[in-house]
């Protein structure tokens, strides 16, 4: 504005009130036509505060939310476990919009074989176990395990061809030795899961184990009815495919199984190869189960051991460094960008990527303190 | 700038189909200009006076929610941030996370040569992708300006990475812009208690600046408004970086909400990149191996809740390569599925009598192939079909694994030169065309696998040349 418009609007004005201003000239002269009475107030010296823009948690209404599943039963619930697992239930996608009310959980891979093929990093750990399944599954446990994935692995027609009566009795020694849920998984052959499934469903009536898993592939029916019959959960298992994981889901629930009995397994890819799928179909998943999809609103398991078949985790390559530290850090990195995703269940095997993987679990949570530091120190360390 | 629509973008532009810029139609460079294949430079009857308007609006609707920021000069430049969307699947990310390394002022000359040297050359090649740091942090543990001056120096005679300089008290800080002012280096930082003149220096020497103010969100806001409304547009925020408590899961949801600000509420104050500084590990644990574990842990978990920018310290491969795969990983443009070349590919050291095996030019399945190939210690030629970056199954069913895709590169590549045999084993998701490749090629196919992990196996019990 010049100067002379400004003068000129002052023409008629009946008070001047001049704030936080400063004015440097030679001589001022100030010739108000209107007179007495003339008021000249003096200049505020304390600025006006700031309009700040006030921080608010950016929130946002959901129309959907996820399926809580209870895996493992106590006795007054029909089952024997000391400990349960609950797991999903979110109507947020964020925990501090409110609506996460349980953690993501831990388990412990067991096989009913030794292992012999494992990384040297995880043959040091368990080869002193691996003869009994009871024993390794206690042994996880003192490791940490939030549940059991016993994999009856040796019912293969290829592998032992091991019976459904000896592998429902292996199920049942784990029970015995470990009082943390369970999670009953086959080995994959599609014609040989079902009936290994049915047997050991029946033994562990009432545990409420989550049986993993029913896919495309095998007669899912006959699951579902082993689960529904003595009471389990199912996972409901694909290959990376979000329409294959939808109609899967879809087909299970036309068969009776009840919502709150059911988790998705989209597949694993390790770390380097193909995380960025499970990553990302992790992050559809729950973004469209929020939104509204009825047929994703399930809890999410992520087999994270398939970290170990990265070469990187266990090739025995000087120009990467160490191997004993290398392995479990990409067991650690595969778990924790499942779990940024939004996985609930880490089916797991190296302790040291557990303990790190259960640290970050119950930092996010709120339930540790943070060690006594001052975060700008970093400059001087 | 993700919910803009073609149309929107279409009545900015000139609408003369004019194809100057490369495309069929304004219509399709409204497109690529929303999925940044083209940029506005490319339409040259935009430059027209008479567009003008219409071209700023463009710029406006074009900018990125979260602004990007170019640290260092010359070919080694580095952009951070630039970024449209939350998640990957809503259109890609754009601009990998840079990682910066430190160096102080205490360091021996040795010390910082051995350090600037493995930055500098630092290279691991994955997926036929060059996986480098980006920078180098300089920051003044002494407090005194005139060794800190001197290691700045010293970094920038030995490289051309580039450069963050770090301290708190702006003596320091001014002393370091002097010498590397045209390097156009990171500042680091200002806080609520140096933000006037840090913010100065910043201004005075046309160098992106961080704004400080960790855990507290209000601070962060109302520092980046005082140091918007001195004058300065290039920012990078810093939350604070903590390893591990409830700090650290209040970190983790303050960055997601800050991005989320700037992406879908649209909020200018916080619309610049994230910084974190993972090498906070090392004030908790002593131990190196420990630390770093501990570092690349935070580094993983802040990359995956949109950092831009890290600044780390541990050297060792064992920590940094889960850290490049996972930014390799996530960087990765789901829109395009990485490809390898079609031909022929050597695995171990085969001879002439080794087999020949077939697979996609999928990346992940090629390089999943290969490395179940190694694992089992098979020697042999491995030969890659063009299926435009498609997995063996979902090749199948969309028609684009056929015979004549499979002859092409038998024929190109050669192959019946390396080898005696007439011979070629393909996936077992491929039986169905077994035959056609039969007659397409004349050689004699055996089906293998279904998993690459069983071919080891197979080749036991299935190969001999005769």
């Amino acid at each position: 504005m010049r100067l002379e418009d400004l003068i000129s609007s002052l023409v008629d004005a009946e008070e001047l009130e001049l704030d936080n201003v400063e004015i440097d000239v030679d001589e001022l002269i100030l010739e108000l036509k209107q007179s007495p009475p003339m008021f000249i107030p003096r200049a505020k010296k304390v600025l006006k505060e700031k309009e700040r823009i006030k921080f608010e948690h950016p929130i946002k209404e959901y129309k959907g939310s996820i399926a809580e599943v209870q895996i493992g039963a106590t006795r007054s619930e029909g089952g024997t476990r000391e400990k349960v697992v609950k797991i999903g239930g979110q109507t947020t996608l964020y925990q501090y919009e409110g609506g996460h009310k349980n953690r993501p959980v831990v388990s412990y891979d067991v096989f009913d074989l030794e292992m012999p093929s494992f990384a040297k990093a995880l043959r040091e750990v368990w080869q002193d176990y691996w003869s009994s399944p009871a024993e390794w599954a206690k042994e996880a446990v003192k490791r940490g395990a939030d549940m059991i994935t016993i994999h009856l692995i040796s019912t293969d027609p290829k592998i032992k061809d091991t019976s459904p009566r000896e592998a429902a009795k292996t199920v049942e020694e784990v029970l015995q030795a470990v009082k943390v849920p369970l999670v009953i998984g086959g080995s994959g052959n599609p014609e040989k899961d079902p009936l290994v499934f049915e047997k050991a469903a029946e033994v562990a009536e009432g545990e409420m184990c989550l049986i993993a898993s029913a896919n495309l592939d095998l007669d899912y029916k006959r699951v579902v009815e082993a689960a529904n019959k003595y009471g389990h959960n199912v996972l409901s298992w694909t290959s990376m495919d979000i329409n294959d994981q939808k109609t899967l889901n879809k087909l299970l629930l036309e068969c009776g199984l009840p919502k709150e009995r059911m988790v998705m397994d989209p597949t694993t890819g390790a770390l380097g190869y193909g995380i960025e799928y499970t990553f990302t179909l992790i992050e559809r998943m729950k973004d469209s189960a929020l939104k509204g999809d009825e047929d994703l609103q399930n809890p999410i398991s992520c087999g994270v051991t398939n970290a170990w078949a990265a070469r990187e985790a266990w090739m025995n390559e000087p120009r990467w460094g160490p191997r004993e530290y290398r392995g479990p850090l990409w067991e650690t990195i595969t778990a924790l960008t499942v779990l940024s995703a939004g996985a609930d269940v880490m089916m797991m095997l190296h302790p040291t990527a557990v303990n790190i993987v259960k640290n970050v679990i119950s930092s996010k949570s709120g339930e540790v303190d943070s060690p006594e530091f001052k975060y700008e120190d970093w400059l001087k360390i | 700038m993700a919910k803009v629509s073609p149309m929107e973008i279409y009545r900015l532009l000139p609408g003369t189909n004019c194809k100057e810029c490369g495309e069929v139609s304004c219509m399709a460079f409204a497109s690529a200009l929303i999925e940044r294949k083209r940029t506005i430079e490319d339409c040259h009857p935009l430059l027209d006076e008479k567009y003008r308007d219409k071209r700023k609006k463009l710029e406006a609707i074009l900018t990125p929610p979260v602004k990007e920021i170019v640290i260092g000069s010359g070919s080694k430049a580095v952009k951070i941030g630039g970024e449209e969307v939350m998640y990957r699947h809503e259109l890609t990310y754009f601009n990998p996370t840079a990682l910066f390394f430190d160096v102080h002022d205490e360091m021996s000359s040795d010390e910082i040569s051995e350090r600037i040297t493995r930055i500098d050359h630092f290279i691991i090649t994955r997926i036929g992708q060059d996986l480098r740091l980006n920078g180098v942090a300089i920051r003044s543990r002494s407090g005194d300006p005139t060794k800190f001056g001197e290691v700045v120096l010293s970094v920038m005679e030995r490289t051309d990475l580039p450069l963050a300089i770090c301290a708190l008290d702006p003596e320091l800080l001014e002393i370091a812009l002097e010498i590397a002012v045209d390097r156009r280096p990171l500042i680091y930082a200002a806080t609520r208690d140096n933000w006037e003149k840090v913010g100065k220096l910043a201004l005075d020497h046309k160098c992106p600046l961080v704004a400080s103010s960790p855990g507290d969100m209000q601070g962060l806001l109302d520092l980046s408004q005082d140091l918007l409304d001195m004058g300065l547009s290039e920012l990078v925020l810093d939350i604070g970086s903590y390893p591990l408590g409830d700090r650290y899961g209040q970190m983790l949801e303050n960055l997601a909400a800050l991005r989320r600000m700037a992406i879908e509420r649209n909020l200018n104050l916080v619309g610049f990149p994230l910084i974190g500084v993972p090498m906070v590990a090392w004030q908790i644990e002593k131990d190196d191996v420990k630390a770093s574990m501990m570092e690349a842990t935070l580094a993983a978990t802040q990359m995956l809740r949109y950092c831009d920018i890290l600044i780390l310290h541990s050297l060792e491969t064992w920590s940094i390569l889960p850290i490049l795969t996972l930014r390799q990983n996530i960087y990765t443009d789901p829109r395009v599925p990485i490809q390898v070349d079609p031909g022929v590919y050597t695995i171990g050291n085969p001879d002439e009598e080794s087999p020949v095996l077939m697979t996609t030019n999928f990346a992940l399945t090629y390089y999943t192939v290969a490395a179940d190939l190694e694992a089992s210690k098979v020697d042999c030629h491995l030969i890659v079909v063009d299926t435009e970056g498609l997995a063996v199954e979902p090749a199948m069913a969309g028609g684009k694994l056929t015979a004549s895709l499979v002859k092409d590169v038998i024929v190109s590549s050669k192959v019946k030169d390396l080898v005696k045999h007439r011979k070629i084993i393909i996936p077992g998701m491929a039986a169905r065309i077994s035959g056609e490749i039969e007659e397409a090629t004349g050689w004699e196919v055996m089906v293998g696998p279904l998993d690459s992990s069983r071919i080891g196996g197979y080749l036991d019990q299935n190969w001999t040349v005769s």
